[in-house]
């Protein structure tokens, strides 16, 4: 990543312009030209910088308002198995091994579980803690009830390096 | 806030355009094209459902990780009556990438990404002084699998 890319980044983690040409506005910002916008941004997806370019839905608002994150204590010696058999369910889409904070939280792995109904979503834990069996110390279900941010990356203004305002971005966005 | 109405063609846009967004010249051309619309109406409608909120946005999704930067989860736990001001407060710095209240005591959750660990690590410290709460940690251990692609 270059300083280019950093400024790259900027311009685009509110989104693309939605105009026609979004290359030549985002080239026209960078002083450089599209063909080299494109080539940067196929540079970061085929590095994993962008995981992927398109829609970002805001699931809230498109009905799928039960969010669960399930979280069970396993063994140690077992979350990795475990863990990659929940990953690779349907019903799961993040599935990570975090860290215990002994005794106000003693589970180790979180799978998040999307669903239209709490009732929905409590089904599928109960079907993952059963399948567990012994492996189950303890667990849980934590809804989410209120959205208070959800804007992706933001990376930090630079010091002393001038970047142009969102509100100019979105300015060129609407030209 | 209510469910905004959308209709075939929204849901073609937003269940086919998750990813794959063409690097060609005119981009929105030709990803209408592969879902039977034209470049007008993808683009007055992709204005509309970033407008609406459908989408909170359009465009790439970045790794930070990847970047060399650094995504932590962190939760606090905070007396009911102070958890709108204290949501507040996390939101106000920009590193705060997503923040949810959850029904647990555990009752606030977000999401901090920045450029370096010292810099997650710094603001962790911060919202503890500006709160008078604790902060506790999640950092990921391990990855099992993200693929979600929400169906609308």
């Amino acid at each position: 990543m270059d300083a280019i890319d950093e400024q790259l980044v900027r311009l685009t983690q509110e989104g693309l312009p939605l105009v026609p040409r979004p290359w030549d506005v985002l080239g026209w910002r960078l002083g450089i030209t599209p063909a080299e916008v494109r080539a940067r941004l196929q540079r970061m997806l085929e590095q994993g910088i962008i995981r992927r370019l398109g829609a970002v839905p805001n699931h809230y608002r498109i009905g799928i308002r039960a969010n669960g994150m399930c979280v069970w204590d396993v063994p140690d010696s077992r979350v990795a198995a475990i863990g990659r058999w929940v990953g690779q369910l349907e019903c799961v889409s993040h599935c990570y091994e975090r860290p215990r904070h002994l005794p106000e939280w003693p589970y180790n792995l979180f799978a998040m579980v999307h669903g239209r109904s709490r009732e929905a979503v409590r089904a599928k834990a109960a079907r993952i803690t059963a399948a567990l069996g012994a492996d189950v110390r303890t667990h849980d279900i934590l809804f989410s009830t209120r959205l208070f941010k959800k804007t992706g990356l933001r990376l930090p203004q630079p010091p002393r390096q001038p970047v142009p305002s969102a509100g100019a971005f979105r300015r060129s966005r609407e030209a | 806030m209510d469910t905004p109405v959308l209709d075939e063609i929204d849901r073609r846009i937003i269940n086919g355009l998750q990813g794959g967004f063409p690097l060609s010249e005119r981009p929105y051309a030709d990803a209408a094209a592969a879902l039977g619309l034209d470049e007008d109406a993808l683009l007055m409608r992709l204005q509309r459902l970033v407008g609406q909120g459908v989408l909170s946005r359009f465009g790439p999704l970045y790794n930070v990780e990847r970047m060399g930067g650094s995504l932590v989860l962190a939760a606090m736990r905070v007396p009911a009556p102070r958890l709108e001001q204290v949501a507040a407060q996390v939101n106000a710095h920009p590193e705060v990438a997503h923040n949810y209240a959850r029904d647990h005591e555990f009752n606030l959750w977000f999401v901090i990404s920045a450029l370096d660990t010292a810099a997650v690590r710094d603001l962790i410290r911060t919202i503890e002084q500006e709160t008078g709460l604790r902060v506790y940690s999640f950092p990921k251990r391990r990855e099992f699998f993200i693929g979600l692609r929400l169906e609308a």
